[in-house]
Formats: structure tokens, C-alpha cells, sequence
């Protein structure tokens, strides 16, 4: 057995590599439960590992592969974000509300991903039902950066983009209702693409905000993105947002032989809003050097506007947490999840179910969500909000018509210490200011890893597409990342053997 | 805008969430501060504009009006933390 340097491996050089018989499925899975044990006390990015499941995966992938089964993601270890329901392994969306529950079906992505051969190594952490932008909200304790354990890993995905960075499974799944997998991704140094809304289906995802939640995968590049969403994406009838299309590959475009400018006739879109002062230097440095190498490669800039793009936090603010309030309604102690053990009558019982399964954040969003809902204030806020979500969107298209891709900072800053921003939700809510404006528009936006700050953090820079522009995106990463080497680096200390 | 603390106890009650009175103070600011950064929203001009529900322009789709799924009501009450019969178990709400 030669095994590869699992801090650093991808999808892609594994899977050429159980192709090769270098090492069985069942060894690579040993060794990542190896490499989850030996952080999980310091990173706690998993809530559940299921090490007899993965073993049983992957001697069934071994199996197959004996029998002339092929495929990219046959035999490759995976984790899933912990609101993807997985059928006898618990599901909890890092939530007292649901610490001991076990999901009666897998979520659709995760059929997908099992259909495809991977192996479930575990359960990611993250915010409390996503609601949180690092991962401080879960009820299992906060997850560490591997760049800097005294750093946040980002939310809400913090969990997948932490175990992603510090190569305790080669790829994770996410979802993103505001930027909860870019920026993670983009905080950790790893890759993560947001699809177009409709292309992943929802179906057995935990919901947050309906109109705005989306799985995509979390990888070391984007080449392993594009594996990975060929398998989860899809049409689904159990979600009614499901999107008809036909089957795409979004590895399509990569195969095409390197030259000398593979990005020529690209056109990069720069709106100011992602270049003022609210940005942090190391940051602008590092997307203006990304700048240079992408036009180096053949991309031309030209400058676009989103002029109500400022608008994308209050208006998110209004939205997700009126959707919250609705979809959370359904924890109330009856069908699944806690219950609490004293209570008078039936309404008695909701509310303290609710007031002990819920954490403050979760807590927050509902109140404001049934505000806003509430009768009399419904026009003034609700609507208000989807109007401007329209101006929003209409921003997209018109720049679009000027340019095929629109670039800037993942986040205004790279990830800030522990505790920094908990305490001040408005603070860190502002900071979802750069992610909010595709979730809205429903657009496909990825980040992808471009440099770090003098401090050792790495900094991710945002590429937004028009819709279904994923395979577009991908590519434009892939010759990114043939060209530097940004998201090859690896944290200190993670060489776990 | 800012919420008065029976204001708050009324959503809370709305929402089915039990606050304690010591809670109050404290979440009265945060909202406050939430509701602040969400009213910049009442200066922007949106007259004529449709509002966006959602992100792509989706009809309801339908399907064929038939059994599509087995019954695994057992499977799924299994998760439940009180079913007796088949039936989810609740406080009494008639007496």
C-alpha cells in the first residue's frame, strides 16, 4: 500500500489511485478515521464519525471495483454537513433541538454521493441550523481553523471546510443560504461552489430559507468540486424547486489542454463595491495579485455596477429569518427531536421545547422572522424586502450583459478570532455583505483560495456567474489553480501519521 | 424602530418560545440593533417593482394524483418521543 500525503490529497489523485490498486478504499478509509481521531480534539469539526459505516462503504466499493465497477467517486471517503439527513446516522444541524436524532431516509445529495460509491466517513459541525457565520452557534462545542486554532473556521459549513483544510476527508458537502459554504471555504483556504439555485436538490436537507438554501460541495480544488457536483446535481420531483434540466458534466470544460492563455476572451467584471474601505488591505492585495495572474492568463477586466448590492444585508435579514420562523415551526417536541421533560398543557410544552432545544442565535432569527411576518408589519418589511431583492437581482443581469464573470473578496477580512464577533451579531452579520447578493439573485457563485494575509490566514476570492454558469466558473478555477499553487498550501501541524 | 419588552413576549408567544423576563433586556438591544441595520431598507425607492419571491421563476409543478411512496409511518415514528398506537402522543388540549 502507497498511501498519498492525505493533508494534501484530492479527490482526483485518489481516485486515480484506487484506479491504480495503489491502495484499497477500505485503507484509505482507515487511515482518514485515523486522521479525524487524531484532530478531533483540537479542530471538532465532526459531530457524529461513523467508522463501521465507512468500513462497510468502502469494502462494498473495493467489491465493485473488483467486479470492473468504475466511476470518479467510487471508494473516495466523504463527509456530509450534519443537515443532510443520512438514514440510522444521526442528523442534529449541530442543534440541542436535535442531538439525538437518527433521520428515518438520506437527503438526496446523499444518495447520490452513496450512488456514485463514496464512503461516508461522518457527520461535518456547523452553525445551528446554519445560522451563523462561524461556526461559534453549535451546540457541540465551536470548531477550529487548522490555519490558526485560536481563528474561526468560518459558517456556516465551518465543520466541512475545517475537516476539507486539514485533510481529514479529501471533500465534504455544504449548503449555502448566504454564503455559509463560500465563506468557509474561503476562511479555511479550500474551494466551495454555490450552484445556481434549483440545480441540487433540497429533498432530506434540513431547511433554513427556502428560496435561498443550496447544497454544493467543499474540496481542495476545483477540479474536485466539478467531480462532486456531476453527482449531487439533478432533477428531483421530491422537491418541488428542483430544477428539470438535463444531466450536466461540470468536469466537461477542464479536459481541454492547457495553453499558453486558456482564459482569453473572459471577461472579468469589477464592481467598486467589492474594493472599498470596509476591506481589509491583505485582502485586496491578495484579489488584485489574483488579478494580475487571471489576466496574465488571457481574462480582460472591465467595471460593472451593483449599485444596490448594499442593500443584500438588511434585505437577507428580513427574508431568511422570515422563512426560519416558518420552517423551524416544525420542531415543536410532537413528531421528532427534544421534548422538554416538564410542562403544563400542549402550548406550555412548545414553548419551553423550543426555549431549551433552541440556541440564542436560532432564537434571534425566529423572533425577527415572526416580526416581520406578523400582521401589520408584513408590507413594511416582507415585501418590502422581496422588492428590493428584485432590484438586487436586476443589478446581476445588467452587469452580466457587460461581462461573463464578476469577481472580488469572498469576505471583506480573513477569519477573525474566536469569540470576536459572537457577542456583536451585527458585526458579523455585515460581514456576509460580498455572499448574500447570489443567494438572492439565486445565482451560482464559488470561492476559490488566492493568497494569505500577513498573519497566516488564507484569503479566498469570489467568482459569481450567471445562472447555470457552473461549468463556466469551474474551468475559469481550474486554470487558476494550474497556474499558483494558493490552494495546494496546507496548515501547519495537520501530518497527523 | 425599537420593540417594547411586551412587544417582545407577544412575538415570543407568536413563535411558541418561552422567554424569561431576565432574558429581556439583552435581546430587547439586539433587536433593536437588527431592526436599525433592516430599516435602510425603507429609504430605498421600490415603486413599481415586483417583488421576488424566489429566485428562479418556478410554476408549481404537479404530478400524477397517486400512492407514490410505501408506508413507513412506523419507520418515521420511531424519532418521535411519544407514539402510542401509531399516534403521536400530546398533552391533553380538551378536557
Amino acid at each position: 500500500m502507497i498511501l498519498p500525503d492525505l493533508s494534501r490529497a484530492t479527490v482526483a489523485e485518489l481516485s486515480a489511485g484506487l484506479t491504480a490498486r495503489q491502495f484499497s478504499s477500505l485503507e484509505l478509509a482507515e487511515a482518514y478515521l485515523a486522521r479525524i481521531a487524531a484532530a478531533q480534539p483540537t479542530l471538532n469539526a465532526f459531530v457524529t464519525v461513523d467508522p463501521d459505516g465507512a468500513r462497510a462503504a468502502a469494502k462494498a466499493a473495493d467489491t465493485a471495483r473488483a467486479e470492473g465497477k468504475s466511476g470518479a467517486l467510487l471508494g473516495i471517503p466523504l463527509a456530509q454537513k450534519d443537515l443532510f439527513m443520512t438514514e440510522g446516522l444521526r442528523t442534529t444541524c449541530s442543534s440541542k433541538m436535535l442531538a439525538n436524532f437518527v433521520a428515518p431516509y438520506d437527503a438526496h445529495i446523499v444518495t447520490a454521493l452513496k450512488q456514485a460509491g463514496s464512503v461516508l466517513l461522518g457527520k461535518t459541525a456547523m452553525d445551528e441550523f446554519a445560522m451563523g457565520s462561524s461556526t461559534e452557534t453549535s451546540f457541540f462545542g465551536v470548531v477550529r481553523n487548522p490555519w490558526q486554532p485560536d481563528a474561526v473556521p468560518g459558517g456556516s459549513s465551518g465543520g466541512s471546510a475545517a475537516a476539507v483544510a486539514a485533510g481529514l476527508t479529501p471533500a465534504a458537502t455544504g449548503s449555502d443560504t448566504g454564503g455559509s459554504i463560500r465563506q468557509p471555504a474561503s476562511f479555511c483556504g479550500i474551494t466551495g461552489i454555490k450552484p445556481t439555485y434549483g440545480i441540487c436538490s433540497r429533498y432530506g436537507m434540513v431547511a433554513f430559507a427556502s428560496s435561498l438554501d443550496q447544497a454544493g460541495p467543499m474540496a481542495r480544488s476545483a477540479e474536485d468540486c466539478a467531480l462532486l457536483l456531476t453527482a449531487m446535481a439533478g432533477h428531483d420531483g421530491r422537491d418541488a424547486t428542483s430544477l428539470p434540466r438535463p444531466k450536466e458534466d461540470y468536469s466537461r470544460e477542464l479536459a481541454t489542454p492547457p495553453s499558453a492563455k486558456p482564459l482569453e476572451g473572459v471577461r472579468i467584471g469589477l464592481p467598486d463595491v467589492f474594493f472599498g474601505d470596509g476591506v481589509d488591505a491583505p485582502v485586496v492585495a491578495a484579489i488584485e495579485a489574483a488579478l494580475v495572474e487571471l489576466c496574465a492568463l488571457g481574462a480582460t477586466t472591465v467595471p460593472v455596477a451593483l449599485p444596490n448590492l448594499g442593500y443584500s444585508v438588511p434585505t437577507y435579514y428580513v427574508l431568511a429569518p422570515a422563512e426560519a420562523s416558518s420552517n423551524l415551526s416544525r420542531f415543536d417536541g410532537v413528531r421528532y427531536g427534544h421534548r422538554a421533560a416538564q410542562y403544563n398543557d400542549l402550548s406550555d410544552m412548545y414553548q419551553k421545547t423550543r426555549a431549551e432545544g433552541f440556541g440564542d442565535e436560532v432564537k434571534r432569527r425566529i423572533l425577527v422572522g415572526t416580526y416581520v411576518l406578523s400582521h401589520g408589519y408584513y408590507d413594511a418589511y416582507y415585501l418590502k424586502a422581496q422588492k428590493v431583492r428584485r432590484l438586487i437581482a436586476d443589478d446581476f443581469q445588467a452587469a452580466f450583459a457587460q461581462c461573463d464573470v464578476i469577481l472580488g473578496p469572498t469576505v471583506p477580512t480573513v477569519a477573525p478570532l474566536l469569540g470576536a464577533q459572537s457577542q456583536d451579531p451585527i458585526k458579523m452579520y455585515l460581514n456576509d455583505i460580498f455572499t448574500i447578493g447570489a443567494n438572492l439573485a439565486g445565482l451560482p457563485a464559488m470561492s476559490v483560495p488566492c493568497g494569505f494575509a500577513p498573519n497566516g490566514l488564507p484569503v479566498g476570492m469570489q467568482l459569481q456567474g450567471p445562472y447555470f454558469s457552473e461549468a463556466r466558473l469551474l474551468n475559469i478555477a481550474h486554470r487558476f489553480q494550474q497556474a499558483t499553487d494558493w490552494h495546494k498550501r496546507t496548515p501547519k501541524g495537520m501530518n497527523h501519521e | 424602530m425599537a420593540l417594547s419588552q411586551n412587544e417582545i413576549q407577544r412575538i415570543a408567544y407568536l413563535a411558541r418560545i418561552k422567554i424569561d423576563d431576565a432574558m429581556l433586556p439583552r435581546l430587547q438591544q439586539q433587536l433593536d440593533s437588527i431592526f436599525e441595520m433592516i430599516d435602510a431598507l425603507s429609504k430605498i425607492n421600490t415603486a413599481g417593482v415586483t417583488p421576488m419571491a424566489h429566485a428562479q421563476p418556478l410554476a408549481l409543478p404537479l404530478r400524477k394524483d397517486s400512492v407514490a411512496e410505501p408506508d413507513r409511518r412506523d419507520h418515521y415514528q420511531q424519532a418521535a418521543p411519544a407514539v402510542s398506537d401509531g399516534l403521536y402522543l400530546v398533552p391533553k388540549v380538551i378536557e
